[in-house]
């Protein structure tokens, strides 16, 4: 394991390549990311927007390339260290609603991967886990069962339980995904603030073109397992290259494009 | 009623064979119904049925035969579950039906009288050696000892594998363990409750304790309560009316299953979301 402090990288990629038995997931990509940089992920379905995410929280396997992550370099599947430095929240998922854990059991799981085996959580595990309830607004649901929340409230307290992971990166994989529009406001600035807060090196995955351009410094365009281009929102989330991104006519992204932008005007 | 019987050595043995193997099976149950893997239980302790009359046809100690397959069966079944690619259910039957066809197999090659293989079948717990109930204490205990050992693990790999990963916990080895523990159990609980029925005492009151608690420690306990009510009380009625014993076990854990649904407080999920509503607009 390499750690190698002075880089100023948070995030290193060379030229990655995964594959999924026959699938190419992503062919060969570069791309570095800045402590306390927030970079948004746009792309078609398909693009590798999961994949790049899984790689950097070491879940993924490179079949070639380099990846350094927080001065660990990833090559040699070191990736259950790492993992407790990386929180992920993805996308909005099935609970079963009789399930027997309650919010605050489920929260501190983000805490176990830092304890470790045969360690218990203590009264300092529990403070972190009930300060990030507090922050994502879900202290008065604490106690009730993880199945009666709502997807938005299930959402918040997976952020919670990433916040209580202490993590120096924080991933999210569409976490927006199937929640009503109000929930989808609520979580995105949710995580802006987080953001601002902490300066969590962030990477968000989304289809909420909307959204990007109020809370990333940076937009990362993926196309068939390939960045196609990389920059300022303002510049990238433009009718010609959204066109290219999803294959669309110019003026069919054109006729979209007054809604996406109508917030900035 | 006349207590003399259990001044027997055969009915003491019985009673703590029941109470071992009611703890083992019912809290390996609570992996099961949370998980959401019965299908894998079923095709497990079937996959043991075959193990253990192939032994008996080949004449090996069944124990080990049912061991060795109930534990091939989950590493067959074991990566679908994981990786989550195929339709485990799917996958699942084919293995569940190959099972229990290589056990009739086995059952039809065997030469002579078939009694030893319809004891393997029904179980017969007033049967139990001393060595047998040795086997059971020490899976009832380990299957203890590691849940112990691993509760906060286990409990994240319970409530979603792919997140207790993404956050550094173990929770591949974590599935692979709980999924040994049943071959092991299966294995252990095989010569009293019986290869076809054994199943039923792993969901039943694992499946009656989820009806009643939101408290996943609690659900352990009442888990393994039921179990234990469930092998005594059928027992009493085995020895009563001279049944096979196996069958009054699964019978009373089926009625406890059905009473604890009738008493459950998750009937009401419903209103609960809608007090939860109300108690937020009151604030």
């Amino acid at each position: 394991m390499n750690v190698n402090k002075e880089n100023d990288h948070s995030i290193s990629i060379e030229n990655a390549v995964v594959s999924y038995r026959e699938d190419v997931a992503l062919r060969g990509i570069s791309i570095r990311v800045n402590r306390g940089e927030f970079v948004g992920v746009i792309g078609p379905n398909g693009a590798g927007k999961t994949t790049l995410l899984t790689i950097i929280n070491g879940m993924g396997t490179l079949l070639h390339g380099q990846i350094h992550v927080l001065g660990y370099n990833l090559a040699s599947g070191n990736g259950l260290s790492l993992r407790k430095k990386v929180g992920y929240v993805a996308q909005a998922q099935n609970i079963d609603p009789r399930m027997p854990m309650n919010v605050r059991e489920v929260a501190i799981i983000g805490r176990y991967g830092r304890l470790g085996l045969f360690r218990r959580p203590k009264k300092h595990d529990w403070e972190i886990v009930d300060a990030a309830l507090d922050l994502v607004g879900m202290t008065h649901l604490a106690k009730r069962p993880i199945g009666h929340l709502s997807g938005g409230e299930q959402q918040r307290v997976a952020i919670a339980r990433c916040l209580a992971q202490e993590p120096e990166i924080f991933l999210l994989d569409e976490p927006t995904a199937s929640l009503d529009w109000k929930a989808q406001t609520e979580i995105l600035e949710l995580v802006k603030r987080i953001h601002e807060e902490r300066h969590l090196t962030t990477l968000f995955v989304t289809h909420d073109l909307d959204a990007l351009p109020h809370t990333c410094d940076r937009v990362v365009l993926m196309k068939d397992g390939l960045i196609i281009a990389d920059g300022a929102p303002d510049k990238l989330i433009s009718t010609e290259s959204l066109s290219n991104l999803y294959d669309m006519p110019l003026s069919a992204v054109e006729e979209r494009q007054p809604h996406m932008h109508r917030r900035k005007s | 009623m006349d207590y003399s019987i259990f001044g027997y050595q055969f009915m003491q043995n019985a009673i703590l064979s029941a109470f071992l193997g009611g703890i083992a099976c019912s809290t390996i149950g609570v992996f099961v119904v949370l998980m959401h893997m019965p299908f894998i239980g079923v095709c497990m302790s079937h996959a043991a049925f075959a193990g253990a009359l192939l032994g008996l046809w080949l004449g090996f100690d069944p124990t080990i035969g049912a061991f060795l397959f109930s534990l091939g069966a989950a590493a067959v079944v074991g990566p679908l579950a994981d990786r989550g690619e195929l339709n485990p259910e799917t996958s699942v039957g084919v293995i569940f039906s190959l099972m229990l066809g290589l056990a009739f197999l086995f059952m039809g090659l065997m030469p002579g009288a078939k009694s030893g293989a319809l004891e393997l079948l029904w179980g017969s717990i007033l049967t139990n050696t001393q060595s047998d109930i040795i086997i059971l204490g020490i899976v009832a205990a380990l299957v203890i000892i590691i849940i112990l050992l691993f509760y906060k693990e286990m409990q994240a790999t319970i409530f979603q594998r792919d997140m207790a990963r993404a956050v550094g916990v173990p929770a591949t080895l974590m599935l692979y363990s709980i999924l040994f523990m049943t071959g092991a159990t299966i294995t252990a609980s095989f010569s009293s409750i019986g290869g076809l029925l054994i199943f039923s005492l792993i969901l039943n009151p694992a499946a009656a304790a989820y009806q009643l608690t939101y408290n996943m420690k609690r659900m352990f306990l009442f888990s393994a309560a039921f179990g234990v009510i469930s092998c005594w009380i059928g027992l009493l009625f085995s020895y009563l009316f001279n049944i096979p014993s196996g069958a009054t076990i699964v019978v009373t854990s089926s009625l406890i299953f059905l009473i604890a649904v009738a008493f459950s407080p998750k009937r009401k999920v419903k209103q609960w979301r809608q007090r939860a509503i109300t108690e937020e607009t009151n604030e």
